[in-house]
């Protein structure tokens, strides 16, 4: 897991597996406290008390396959790393919400990689699920959410090959208004 | 700048295609996209998969992913799924190979034997 992009499909995986109907990505970076902050909220099976107090240890894990379950613990470690943290709030029946901020100028912060190519497979692979992505920064903000992308579908599949394509080109186009200049690996538009 | 117009473009010309094309049965693709898939690489193949289906204007496919299958030494892998049912799992995937199974296998109907599990499990 090299990038935060990589982390955020991860986790936005595990919200997929909790059968969750809605799911609401925000990229935020924040000026004041110069963090860099994502966060994903759900609306799937939560988890219960038990279960939340040990999900960022490596040996938790709800695979039947084997006892090891590594996504949570490596984000965990990569916001540490940077001077971050990262928390979790869920409840059983209502959802999972999961925050985890990077400092900004933290030369130990992951990059953010390929968020647009994270997004647009998501959104085109499970269709049924409302995907709202909102990135904002002191520059900008930009929302985008499957419910308007749907809306003018009109019956045509979210998950046509064509979307991601689309999805991923506008994702980049905003993430360079809004994070461009502020985030070091993302150069400003002209 | 992108905009939801676009979309309008490409709506129109996949309700064209899938018109005349309404016969045919769907071929699904379904990508392993646990925490194992990921690190592996899973997204570039799903990507991959996307550009090359959308290149060849082909609407009788879907692109979807799973969680974990339980062998992550395969991973990047994928599940080919024919209209008819009929299960092809390929392993150890990449961006060009994925391309290679939209050309040969969902476009002509050839499975590419030498990227599946079994071809994987003989070395």
């Amino acid at each position: 897991m090299k990038d935060l992009s990589l982390h955020l499909m991860d986790i936005a995986q595990n919200s997929t597996h909790a059968g969750a109907h809605r799911v609401d990505i925000v990229l935020a970076a924040e000026s004041e406290t110069r963090m860099l902050v994502l966060t994903v909220k759900d609306d799937g099976k939560g988890m219960d008390a038990e279960f939340l107090a040990r999900v960022t240890d490596p040996f938790t894990t709800t695979r039947t396959t084997r006892k090891v379950g590594l996504g949570i613990p490596l984000l965990k470690l990569a916001a540490e790393l940077s001077g971050g943290s990262l928390e979790i709030d869920s409840e059983p029946g209502k959802g999972t919400f999961l925050r985890t901020g990077f400092r900004l100028d933290s030369i130990d912060r992951i990059p953010v990689g390929d968020i647009p190519g994270t997004i647009a497979a998501l959104m085109t692979a499970w269709t049924d699920i409302e995907w709202t992505l909102c990135l904002q920064s002191a520059k900008d903000r930009y929302e985008i959410t499957t419910a308007e992308i749907k809306e003018v579908l009109d019956g045509v599949s979210i998950g046509n090959p064509a979307i991601a394509g689309w999805l991923a080109e506008s994702i980049e186009e905003a993430m360079t208004n809004v994070f461009g200049g502020i985030l070091d690996e993302i150069a400003e538009g002209s | 700048m992108k905009s939801l117009k676009d979309l309008e473009a490409i709506r129109e010309k996949a309700k064209l295609e899938l018109s005349l094309r309404e016969t045919t049965g769907k071929t699904r693709v379904i990508v392993g996209m646990a925490t194992c898939g990921i690190a592996a690489g899973a997204r570039p193949v799903m990507a991959a998969f996307n550009q090359e289906l959308q290149l060849r204007g082909i609407q009788t496919a879907s692109v979807s992913m799973t969680g974990c299958v339980g062998v992550c030494r395969y991973e990047p892998m994928c599940d080919v799924i024919d209209p008819n049912g009929e299960k092809t799992t390929y392993v150890k995937l990449d961006a060009e190979m994925a391309k290679r199974i939209v050309a040969e296998h969902i476009v002509n109907g050839h499975v590419v034997y030498e990227y599946t599990i079994g071809a994987a499990e003989k070395q």
